[in-house]
């Protein structure tokens, strides 16, 4: 069986989940490279693996790479990452009206 | 000598002994970035004059004040008594892909063109808390997602420096290009799939993957969060483990940091190569490569000289008291790329998500109706075609109906990929290997446009470096001579996990027992001296 092609249809599903927007030329770059890639890792999804063999979310499992306690710490200096939002307001991010999520008409 | 050929370990004794300024230093590294960098990369594209197709390009920025206040500190240190620290005076490029707090940090990407980070990253706090002196930012594949720096959002991308028509490899190709072409004697890049061993082969130096969690990613912009490496780019072996030593650690910001403590990485450089058990495997001999529509795989030979340069030093180790031992079953590196384009590329979507136009960076000059089109517009302008590739693919294979197949399934062959290293290392096992040693890649550099474009033929570039990337362990390439075009051919050492100094002690011993042959004294052509130097 040769390897899963993503049509059109599934490429333009894909691009509006992502929130990307591309012209017509980068569209049909993207999908056919998507397609390629998808033949790359056809042998992955073929091979046949031991039910008992476990999932690595990272490669390494030993010694020192224990979990931890992931303590939060303040930022020093908050003012300096608000700085860098194209809008403030009382301290806050501001952004565009978020009702209109899902693409309702203006 | 030339002054620019001193290693960072000769800099740094000289200044520390007061024989040498480093403000001296900086001014004689800035004289030189000046005659062979040429243009810097840019946002918008400049047309070149003749000149710049023999210039190097690795910089997007030199950060001369910065740079020059270290420098005066340094010195101030040294006046008084102070420890300047053990890379005192020592000027370092740093891949743009790091946050130092007040310089433009961009990815190379349009969507961080703007951003000037809060916070400085880890590594690079201690380089400067060691006495370096932190030149500039330097080029690499937008967001590090390549293996030639063509994706760079800022144009012209490096050249390689022994043929400028080659691409650099990549993605942390403008470290490579800027330590082979003498404008720094070390470079600070990341690897997550081969980023710093690649380029570095491709461009005829030394770069070293440290075992996962050896050293911090705190400041790094992300790309896998579970493979990402930063490490040393340089000239060679004892260079690499002098920089290992500042940056690698424990790292509160960092939970993924090892409790393991360092070793000692320089002191690994005097023992000698005597009772060393290094393998070869004929799985690393040639690649698997797919047909792009059938994905039927067939196998493909390497670049006979890349071969022969591995089979070459094999035997010069064996000369030095190395004890080599061939036929190592390697059999799920066949796997390491397929692997990597799934868990890669759901990692990558993943972190690429917050980049949206309202914290931080580009941010679309469009008038938008609502925030999805904010968001919407600024991705689609601020992003490259690798970004939104790579956000696409990752989105695909992890989606719910396809992640039995792809994502989940390709977390289970990553230990199985590991599992063939756990079992040459194994000391009660019939191999226990100290080291694996292999080609750095599949062929020397190859033209710049010859293969961008093509994303999986360029993904396959990194075949012989990123099953280390998977099973979390270190790896070293080491120049190993020339093919017959002049471009420089790589060997790497891979070692078991937290065993950088035997990969750094293998490869300065393969440095001292090939110190005379001839190939060691050739230049790079930029340099304006021709290939080969008296």
């Amino acid at each position: 069986m040769g390897p899963e092609k993503i049509t059109p249809e599934m490429f333009n599903r894909l691009v509006a989940l992502a929130a990307l927007g591309l012209d017509e030329s980068e569209a049909e770059y993207l999908r056919e490279e998507l397609n390629h890639q998808l033949a790359a890792v056809k042998e992955l999804s073929e091979i046949q693996v031991d039910p008992d063999v476990e999932e690595k979310p990272h490669g390494l499992d030993c010694l020192g790479a224990e979990p931890r306690p992931d303590e939060w710490v303040a930022f020093p200096n908050p003012e300096k990452i608000l700085a860098l939002a194209p809008e403030t307001q009382d301290g806050m991010i501001a952004v565009p009206d978020v009702a209109k999520l899902g693409g309702g008409a203006a | 000598m030339k002054f620019y050929e001193l290693s960072a370990r000769e800099i740094a004794q000289k200044v520390r002994s007061g024989e040498l300024k480093a403000s001296e230093v900086l001014e004689k590294t800035l004289s030189h970035i000046r005659a062979v960098d040429g243009q810097p990369g840019v946002l918008d594209s400049v047309s070149l004059s003749q000149a710049e197709e023999n210039k190097v390009h690795a910089f997007i920025e030199v950060t001369e004040s910065l740079a020059r206040q270290q420098a005066e500190e340094v010195d101030r240190k040294v006046s008084a008594g102070e420890d300047p620290g053990l890379l005192a005076g020592v000027p370092i490029s740093i891949k743009d892909i790091f946050c130092i707090e007040g310089v433009r940090t961009t990815a190379a990407s349009r969507i961080l063109s703007n951003f000037y980070p809060p916070y400085t990253a880890t590594t690079v706090a201690k380089l400067q808390a060691a006495g370096a002196l932190i030149v500039g930012k330097v080029n690499l594949d937008e967001f590090t997602f390549g293996s030639s720096n063509e994706s760079s959002a800022f144009q012209p991308c490096p050249y390689n420096p022994w043929d400028p028509s080659c691409a650099v490899g990549g993605s942390s190709g403008g470290s490579a290009a800027s330590v082979a072409a003498y404008e720094v004697p070390l470079s600070l890049g990341t690897d997550t799939g081969g980023s710093i061993r690649q380029p570095s082969a491709f461009c005829g130096v030394v770069g070293l993957k440290p075992t996962y969690g050896r050293v911090s990613r705190y400041g790094l912009i992300a790309f896998g969060s579970s493979l990402d490496c930063p490490g040393p780019i340089a000239h060679n072996a004892g260079d690499a483990a002098l920089m290992l030593q500042v940056i690698a650690g424990l790292d509160p910001r960092d939970a993924t940091t090892t409790l393991v403590e360092p070793s000692n990485y320089l002191g690994a450089l005097e023992q000698d190569l005597r009772g060393l058990r290094i393998g070869l495997s004929p799985d690393y001999a040639h690649i698997a490569y797919p047909d792009l529509e059938t994905g039927e795989v067939s196998y493909e030979p390497l670049q006979a000289e890349v071969n022969q340069a591995t089979l070459d030093a094999a035997e010069a180790l064996a000369k030095a008291g190395v004890e080599i031992v061939e036929g190592i079953p390697m059999p799920n590196s066949r796997f390491g790329i397929p692997t990597y384009f799934v868990i890669s590329r759901v990692e990558a979507a993943s972190n690429l998500h917050r980049f949206d136009g309202v914290k931080y960076g580009y941010h679309t000059d469009k008038p938008v109706k609502d925030l999805n089109e904010l968001y919407r517009l600024t991705r689609a302008e601020g992003f490259g075609n690798q970004p939104k590739l790579r956000i696409l693919m990752g989105m695909y294979v992890s989606a719910s109906q396809h992640s039995a197949h792809y994502y989940h399934k390709a977390l289970k062959v990553r230990g199985m990929i590991r599992n063939d290293f756990v079992q040459a290392f194994d000391k009660n096992g019939k191999y226990a290997l100290d080291l694996l040693m292999t080609p750095s890649t599949p062929t020397t550099a190859f033209k710049r446009k010859a293969v961008f474009g093509n994303t999986v033929l360029m993904q396959y570039s990194d075949q012989m470096n990123v099953c280390a990337n998977h099973a979390g362990i270190p790896a070293v390439t080491t120049p190993a001579g020339f093919d017959a075009k002049g471009l420089p051919l790589g060997i790497q050492f891979i070692a078991p996990e937290y065993r950088e100094d035997l990969a750094l002690r293998a490869a300065h011993g393969y440095e001292q027992a090939t110190a005379g042959a001839a190939w060691r004294s050739r230049r790079p052509v930029v340099l304006g001296q021709g290939k080969e130097q008296a």
